[in-house]
């Protein structure tokens, strides 16, 4: 304790009110709106779409799910008038209707809504093929070149281009993708609208994603790990299968399943490789087995941008597109949800 | 290359390779000049190890002990800038950095410990499995023998017996570090490498793995590297003392610890510097 007569008064503890004081809680106070309104912006799409879309794919009488719009095809709403009541008829009901009752529809106006009939069971099936087949891809082009790079390379310009142009790859808008894919699989390779051609479009995509991410948990493996496998005298190819890949496979996924949502999502790369607006046949639909490969799907995506910006905007429409939206939703989490199990899963296997 | 069983594999004493050409030391280092990119951390170096003792490294850090103790194996391949300039280091008479030699086999026949006990996240079985395996051993039966002849081997058996399917994790860092040197021996190594094997141990865990030391030795010939000259001096049967790359003094444990001839191995082994 200093007793010399210039040392400063004692300062209380006490909390003063300071200008410092009150600047730090307004900036506090803005972070924490910052935060709050990401917060309600994703409420209210979620919350548009849930209710909007809810409404079209529930219903309140049993068996309480609007089975045929997840199981039936696309189809022209006809509204009509007929026995004095407001009728809606799918297509394939109206004409079969026309011909039996060919009296009823004498001089009666017949409006006629593309699409807004029946369901979007193709385009679902479309979107799980489409996710499937390209992530399958994805993971296996950019497994490889993560391990090539994260275990093999050696430090060099080379490598620095290779790294630069993964990065630089992220960056490109997905239009370009979709450009880039109808010109190299669609055209050059005579690929024509194909489920093969979508893939590969998409996967070139999600592969910046995937390399990075598989990269970076590839890298994490401690190098402990490494050499004891090593010191035994297990080769470099040994070492990474048994004991670097495994312990890298829930930082994989991780990284799959933000290429999951990106994949599902993207409408610009299909649009040129693999979507069709509408096709009446189911994807399994196929004479010969490589068929299969050559095929366009539809999917929803890309069935929303249609029915939301293609065809004139009507209210029977607008519930296609909010029950789009919302199947869409789910079938996303859905996958996502199954990356997430198995993830957990090897988590607990490989626990480190 | 091939990964057929070798005679090391089997829990026998391991049939030697033809007769050393030169005399009794097993690992000859020989005028080795040790560099990371320009920047050279071994000077001259030169050794005979001799087969069947603990030979103890000891010295300040970054004197190249370990770097030296990484050569024997190979496993400084594993860093991109790190070369030899020139000198050789013989096993069995033959330069490890012989570009003939097949770096698998080397480590088969050297095998390692390290400083951060490094159990595979799997069993313990598991664990000592994997380089069997490695060797080419899939007869349950034979793993299930060799598996318990190196835990006994590594003083773990009694502690572990009834887990064997348990997480090497699970394991107290003691243990773990016993494990390891289990893992190490269950593939008959000629030479086990410890790299400062008990840094991270408490004294009572220092002192198992001192003990097993001591036992190893009778089938192994050990090289470790420790800060703890307490332990050069109660493990080893000789002593190389380390200074900035160069081995300034070799011998035998006592003599260094008693009567060193060199006046800074004295300094350092009575603690006034380093």
């Amino acid at each position: 304790m200093s007793t010399s007569p210039q040392a400063p008064a004692r300062r209380s503890i006490l909390r003063q009110p300071s200008w410092r004081a009150r600047a730090e809680a307004l900036f506090f106070l803005l972070l924490r709106m910052g935060t709050y309104s990401v917060l309600f912006a994703a409420a209210v799409v979620f919350l548009d779409i849930g209710i909007k879309g809810g409404r079209v794919v529930f219903q309140l009488s049993p068996p309480f799910i609007n089975v045929p719009f997840l199981t039936q095809s696309p189809e022209t709403l006809n509204v009509f008038t007929a026995d004095g009541a407001k009728v809606k008829m799918g297509d394939r009901e109206f004409r079969a209707f026309k011909a039996a009752h060919p009296e009823k529809l004498r001089d009666v106006p017949v409006e006629t809504y593309v699409y807004s009939a029946g369901g979007i069971f193709p385009n679902i099936v479309g979107t799980v093929l489409l996710v499937v087949g390209s992530m399958v891809i994805a993971l296996v082009l950019g497994v490889c070149s993560a391990i090539y790079l994260s275990e093999y390379a050696r430090e060099g310009p080379f490598i620095r281009l290779v790294r630069l142009s993964i990065a630089n790859l992220a960056g490109v808008p997905s239009i370009v993708f979709g450009l880039f894919g109808f010109g190299l699989f669609v055209v050059a390779l005579d690929w024509n609208v194909s489920l093969l051609a979508g893939w590969f479009t998409l996967a070139f995509m999600v592969l910046p994603i995937i390399i990075t991410a598989s990269e970076e948990a590839l890298r994490s493996v401690p190098k402990g790990l490494r050499e004891g496998a090593l010191a035994l005298g297990a080769t470099k190819f040994q070492t990474i299968r048994t004991n670097v890949l495994p312990y890298a496979l829930p930082g994989i996924l991780t990284s799959s399943v933000l290429a999951i949502a990106r994949v599902a999502g993207e409408t610009a790369p299909i649009m040129f490789t693999a979507a069709y607006v509408v096709r009446d046949q189911m994807p399994w639909q196929v004479e010969k087995w490589t068929d299969f490969f050559f095929q366009g799907v539809m999917a929803l995506p890309y069935h929303i941008y249609v029915v939301a910006s293609k065809i004139p905007q009507n209210d029977y429409t607008r519930d296609v597109q909010y029950g789009t939206a919302f199947v869409f939703l789910f079938t996303v989490a859905g996958i996502a949800l199954a990356a997430i199990l198995l993830r957990a899963r090897l988590r607990k296997q490989y626990r480190w | 290359m091939s990964l057929e069983p070798t005679p090391l594999s089997a829990p026998a004493v391991p049939t030697k390779p033809a007769p050393r050409p030169s005399g009794p030391a097993l690992v000859e280092i020989d005028r080795l000049n040790f560099f990371y990119g320009e920047k050279q951390v071994l000077f001259d170096v030169t050794l005979d190890i001799p087969e069947k003792q603990v030979t103890a490294f000891i010295g300040p850090s970054g004197c190249g002990k370990t770097t030296l103790l990484r050569c024997f194996n190979r496993m400084n391949d594993l860093v991109d800038v790190a070369r030899i300039g020139s000198g050789e280091i013989r096993i069995d008479g033959i330069n490890v950095y012989d570009p003939r030699v097949d770096v698998i086999e080397l480590r088969k026949r050297v095998g390692m410990v390290f400083q951060k006990s490094n159990p595979f996240p799997k069993s313990i079985y598991e664990n000592i499995a994997f380089g069997l395996r490695l060797h080419g051993i899939r007869q349950k039966a034979k793993l299930d023998e060799i598996v318990e002849h190196s835990l006994r081997g590594a003083a773990l058996w009694d502690e572990v017996k009834d887990r064997l399917h348990d997480s090497g994790l699970g394991l107290s860092g003691g243990q773990q570090q016993r494990l390891c040197i289990a893992r190490a021996i269950a593939v008959e190594p000629d030479v086990i490498l410890m790299d400062e094997p008990c840094s991270a141990l408490d004294p009572l865990a220092t002192t198992k793995v001192e003990e097993l030391i001591h036992e190893l030795k009778e089938k192994y010939t050990i090289v470790i590297v420790t800060h703890n000259m307490q332990q050069a001096a109660r493990v080893s049967d000789h002593t190389a003392f380390f200074y900035l790359g160069k081995v300034v003094e070799f011998a035998e444990t006592q003599k260094i610890f008693m009567n060193p001839s060199n006046p800074q191995t004295e300094a350092y082994v009575s603690g006034r510097f380093g």
